[in-house]
């Protein structure tokens, strides 16, 4: 499945919001070609019509067409100011400022660090626990505090996502050092991780599959590798995972330690 | 600076001096300097979770002090360049050299401050307050180290060039710049110390 | 200070030194600038081609130079990431500040300017020699950080905290941009004070050529946008080294380690300075070529330029508005999303001068007789070149697509085609036009052209496939692109860049030799070889010191070109008409 996600075009779209962002990926293009290649057509015609020819003086026009050379400026900027009206304000605000209730989405906290991306379900409860710097440990990377009654079932992972389908997940976004980024290809969805900052992002996962989360923000010498497999399942299977995952964590986390 | 490559007589200009107008776009980008440190602290002091009260940290009666020394030093170098237009070099001598004596006391009033908070250990990395405090008036007194400079640099040509028909046009400049030292404290004193 | 007083005669003879290294002359300082900017775009550039390598083949020892280096960074000639991100960083910083804009200014600004507002010199000539003194050192002391321990800048050419401030070797580089810096803000206000108050007689404002607005409209930026950067950059310059916590807020852990800092502070902070410096950056690196492309037009087509007033006009409010679009950069940065519709809507109202200027110069060609000459190839092929460039911004300064483009390889390719296949082809047409000037000979048609062909083809060659990248989502500053799989499909289109990128410096091969044999050897130039109307044919080549033989007298606009009635197709704007 992974493989055929990708190519020489877009990934595969697979987030309810990934073709509104596609849309206008396709109609900026479209109209950008369609400018390019007029504008080419005329370039081309006065290159060839007015190159040098012997005994053929320019043409001194006078300036009468000041209004004809704002011509393509008004074609411009009618389009633009449809796209900022109609598209990109709408779409901006549905993607970046309108999120799920916390109650109906799936939580999760995705904190990053050089060079791997932690994640922290709330479990069964739907409740976090407490992190704190000071826990921060090798084999506790987010600071969790085990005691604290809402951790006790919470899920820890690294490098992994689990998302269920059809069902929008609200992700807090957090960084422990520098700036990272979020990007999944396949949801069209990024977002910088600031150290500092929650930042919330939310994805409804429109496909089941096993995408790509990878970091877009320079953020060391291994920049590259920070990466994370993120997978798409349905819901009961999304709850069968979440529930045999917790238990796990919580008998034997020495030995969750050790197969990191 | 140079006059000597002028303009032809009936040429198009701003009106103003070259030297005048050098120093005007140099305050220009000196205004962007110092705006985006106050804007900096500004916006640090918002985001922060706690603000330390300017008057519980710092020695206002010395930043009072201070003030009135640079007001009194702005007063002295306009007098010194009236002195020299009026092409009195004793007086301009004088006051001139108040000036310098003025933006030393100021420079040694700050010093005992800095060595305050030093000795109390403070330093600018304690804490955001200490960063922005320090930094803010360290290159403030660099400003009036410059200016120092550029004061002492007049008063020493004075001995020679006093009569070079350039030279009120000299101390206008030092004084536009000198002025300019001066008003960027007189924001800095109430934003860390009053507000 | 008041010494310099050359045109009032009273010479004394020049020693080597005065000559040619501690001048005050602008036109050997712009030399000075022309060659040392040169240098460094060809460092710049040869960062680039191992980087290339890297990018090509990810993993493989670099050949002939890999067992060259040093085993930190490329053991058995494999680069390691630390490498590559100081060869991203460095290539970034060297292009931008010691590469295009001394040359765009410091070079063409210095020369040309003084020479096309009739001036015998710069407002203020050791201020101008300062300038140059400065950059230099600071362009040396960059490259120095190369050599010194800890090695150079590895977070970038945009340095954002708090990488910056944690990454070894950011402190060399912070110094030397505030020597930058100061040598920028130096040249900007004697081009000021040079534009407006040393213009000979009859030049008003409306009577400029557009190179020299260009310059004016450049050095306002400079002037205003430049100081907030090096005030940012002390600033973080003080988190490194006297521990303070301007960019780093509480909390952080790094490798698992506290960071000892106060805290406090604010990473976005550092973000907002250095884009409100860096926007109005771009059009410094464009507004210039623009300039020398309006100039080459119009003399290459015979014919007054359209609209020279909607094309001043554009101009200063490109600049009045590249003050206000800098958080377009920063859409995801987790600022607010409500200020990224107000930065989306100044962003797209940027974009209308830009157009106009475009149309005007288009629109220019219509009814002229065009000569094909190297220079104005060079000059047309910035049309279409730049305008993909431009059109390439629309998706990445739309606050929803720029969701998905942001950061990937659509915004290499996007920025390259600007100030790659636009500001530097435009500085290639300015050179083939005018070393005649500088040097009283022409350069060679020949290898011209042959430089030509092979720069325009292998600069689409290397950046065109990063908008292919950039769409598949290829983010950008990767070491290793094949560590993500949905990089894979398109790797071998990094194979075709760096192909053409590996190319793109055999064919400046011609230029570099062409220029120095030309220099010497190459035909001699009559006085005015483009037949053009600007004053700075107006002098000698190369012109004397003190430039004019008699200060020109200005009797019209500058492009008076096939005016009906005039004995030649040019009337030059210090010509009188014969009554």
């Amino acid at each position: 499945m992974n493989g055929n996600n990708y190519g020489w075009g877009l990934p595969v779209a697979a987030s309810s919001y990934a073709h509104d962002i596609d849309f206008g990926i396709i109609l900026i293009h479209v109209a950008m070609v369609a400018i390019f290649v007029l504008w080419g057509i005329f370039f081309t015609y006065l290159l060839l019509k007015y190159r040098r020819r012997d005994g053929v003086p320019a043409e001194r026009e006078h300036e009468h067409g000041a209004l004809k050379s704002l011509a393509p400026d008004i074609v411009v900027m009618v389009f633009e100011i449809g796209l900022i009206v109609f598209y990109a304000i709408p779409s901006w605000s549905k993607i970046k400022m309108n999120f799920p209730q916390p109650g109906e989405a799936n939580q999760v906290d995705i904190i990053a660090e050089q060079f791997a991306w932690n994640i922290h379900y709330p479990g069964a409860d739907g409740k976090f626990g407490r992190r704190d710097p000071k826990l921060v440990h090798f084999s506790n990377p987010i600071g969790l505090d085990r005691d604290d009654k809402d951790a006790q079932d919470d899920v820890v992972l690294a490098n992994e996502i689990h998302m269920p389908l059809g069902k929008p997940t609200l992700i807090r976004l957090s960084s422990k050092d520098v700036i990272h980024s979020f990007f999944i290809p396949e949801f069209r969805i990024k977002q910088d991780a600031m150290p500092g900052m929650v930042i919330p992002v939310w994805v409804t996962p429109t496909a089941v599959g096993k995408y790509e989360l990878s970091c877009a923000q320079l953020c060391g010498f291994a920049h590259s590798f920070m990466r994370a497999d993120v997978i798409v399942d349905t819901p009961e299977d999304f709850d069968a995972w979440l529930k045999s995952h917790a238990p796990v964590k919580q008998e034997a986390p020495t030995k969750a330690a050790e197969s990191w | 600076m140079s006059t000597a490559v002028a303009a032809h007589p009936d040429a198009p200009t701003s009106g103003v001096t070259n030297a005048k107008l050098g120093i005007w776009l140099f305050l220009a980008s000196e205004v962007m300097l110092f705006g985006t440190l106050f804007t900096t602290y500004l916006v640090l002091r918002m985001g922060a979770a706690s603000w330390p009260r300017g008057w519980d940290v710092l020695n206002v009666p010395m930043g009072m002090v201070n003030t009135f020394v640079l007001i009194t030093s702005s007063v002295t170098i306009l007098l010194a360049y009236v002195k020299a237009s009026e092409k009195n070099k004793s007086g301009f001598q004088l006051y001139m050299g108040l000036t310098i004596l003025l933006s030393f006391a100021f420079l040694v009033i700050k010093g005992f401050e800095y060595g305050a908070h030093f000795a109390h250990g403070e330093f600018p990395s304690t804490s955001i307050f200490n960063a922005v405090y320090f930094t803010m008036t360290g290159l403030h007194g660099f400003h009036v180290i410059c200016g120092i400079i550029v004061n002492s640099g007049l008063l020493y040509l004075s001995g020679e060039d006093f009569e070079h028909p350039l030279f009120a046009g000299r101390v206008e400049g030092a004084g536009l710049y000198w002025h300019f030292v001066d008003i960027v404290w007189i924001f800095l004193f109430p934003a860390l110390y009053l507000l | 200070m008041n010494t310099h007083d050359e045109h009032h005669g009273g010479h004394h003879e020049l020693t080597f030194w005065e000559k040619y290294v501690f001048s005050v002359d602008h036109k050997v300082i712009g030399l000075q600038y022309l060659i040392t900017s040169f240098i460094f775009l060809l460092i710049g550039f040869s960062l680039m081609m191992l980087m290339r390598w890297q990018l090509a083949f990810p993993g493989h020892p670099i050949p002939l130079i890999g067992g060259l280096l040093s085993s930190s960074l490329a053991p058995n000639g494999v680069m390691t990431g630390e490498f590559y991100n100081q060869l991203g960083a460095m290539h970034g910083t060297i292009m931008v500040f010691l590469g295009i804009v001394p040359l765009a200014v410091g070079a063409f600004g210095n020369y040309i300017m003084p020479l096309q507002i009739g001036a015998p010199d710069m407002a203020f000539p050791r201020l101008n020699m300062m300038s140059y003194w400065l950059y230099l050192p600071g362009g040396l002391m960059m490259l120095s950080s190369f050599i010194m321990p800890g090695g150079p800048a590895q977070s970038g050419w945009t340095s954002y905290a708090p990488l910056a401030i944690i990454n070894p070797g950011q402190t060399v580089w912070l110094l030397s941009m505030v020597v930058i810096i100061t040598s920028s803000l130096l040249g900007a206000i004697n081009f000021l004070v040079t534009g407006l108050n040393m213009r000979a007689p009859g030049l008003s404002l409306d009577r400029l050529p557009i190179f020299v607005w260009a310059q004016l409209v450049t050095s306002v930026l400079l002037l205003l946008a430049f100081p907030p950067l090096e005030a940012a950059a002390v600033l973080q310059l003080a988190d490194r080294v006297m521990g303070t916590s301007f960019y780093l807020p509480s909390g952080l852990i790094i490798l698992g380690q506290p960071l000892k800092a106060s805290g406090g502070g604010q990473p976005l902070l550092w973000q907002h300075l250095f884009w409100f410096l860096a926007h109005p950056e771009v059009y410094v690196l464009v507004l210039p070529p623009m300039g020398i492309v309006s100039e080459i037009i119009a003399s290459g087509t015979r014919k007054p330029l359209h609209g020279y007033k909607t094309m001043v006009g554009s101009m200063i409010s490109l600049g009045i508005m590249s003050f206000i679009v800098w958080a377009h950069h920063m859409f995801l940065s987790g600022m607010s999303p409500m200020l990224g519709n107000f930065f989306l809507v100044t962003t797209m109202i940027i974009s209308v001068p830009s157009v106009a200027i475009l149309t005007c110069m288009i629109f220019s060609l219509k009814g002229g007789s065009i000569r094909f000459t190297v220079p104005m190839m060079f000059a047309l092929a910035f049309l279409p070149l730049f305008g993909i460039g431009g059109l390439t911004g629309l998706p990445l300064g739309l606050t929803t697509t720029d969701i998905y483009l942001h950061d990937t390889y659509y915004v290499i390719g996007h920025f390259h085609y600007v100030v790659v296949t636009g500001s530097i082809i435009a500085l290639f047409a300015g050179t083939y036009y005018w070393f005649p000037k500088w040097y009283g000979r022409k350069m060679d048609e020949t290898l011209g052209k042959i430089h030509f062909w092979g720069t325009v083809i292998c600069m689409n060659g290397i950046f065109f496939p990063m908008f292919i990248q950039g769409m598949a989502g290829q983010n950008r500053r990767y070491f290793d692109p094949t560590a993500a799989h949905h990089n894979i499909p398109t790797q071998p289109l990094h194979i075709v860049s760096s192909v053409f990128a590996w190319l793109l410096f055999l064919f400046q091969l011609p230029f570099i030799y062409n220029f120095f044999k030309s220099m010497w050897h190459g035909e001699i130039s009559e006085e005015n070889p483009w037949q053009a109307t600007t004053l700075e044919w107006a002098c000698p080549s190369p012109p004397p010191h003190g430039n004019f033989a008699k200060t020109p007298r200005v009797y019209r606009g500058p492009y008076e070109y096939s005016l009906p009635g005039h004995k030649t197709d040019w009337f030059p704007q210090n010509e009188e008409a014969k009554a």
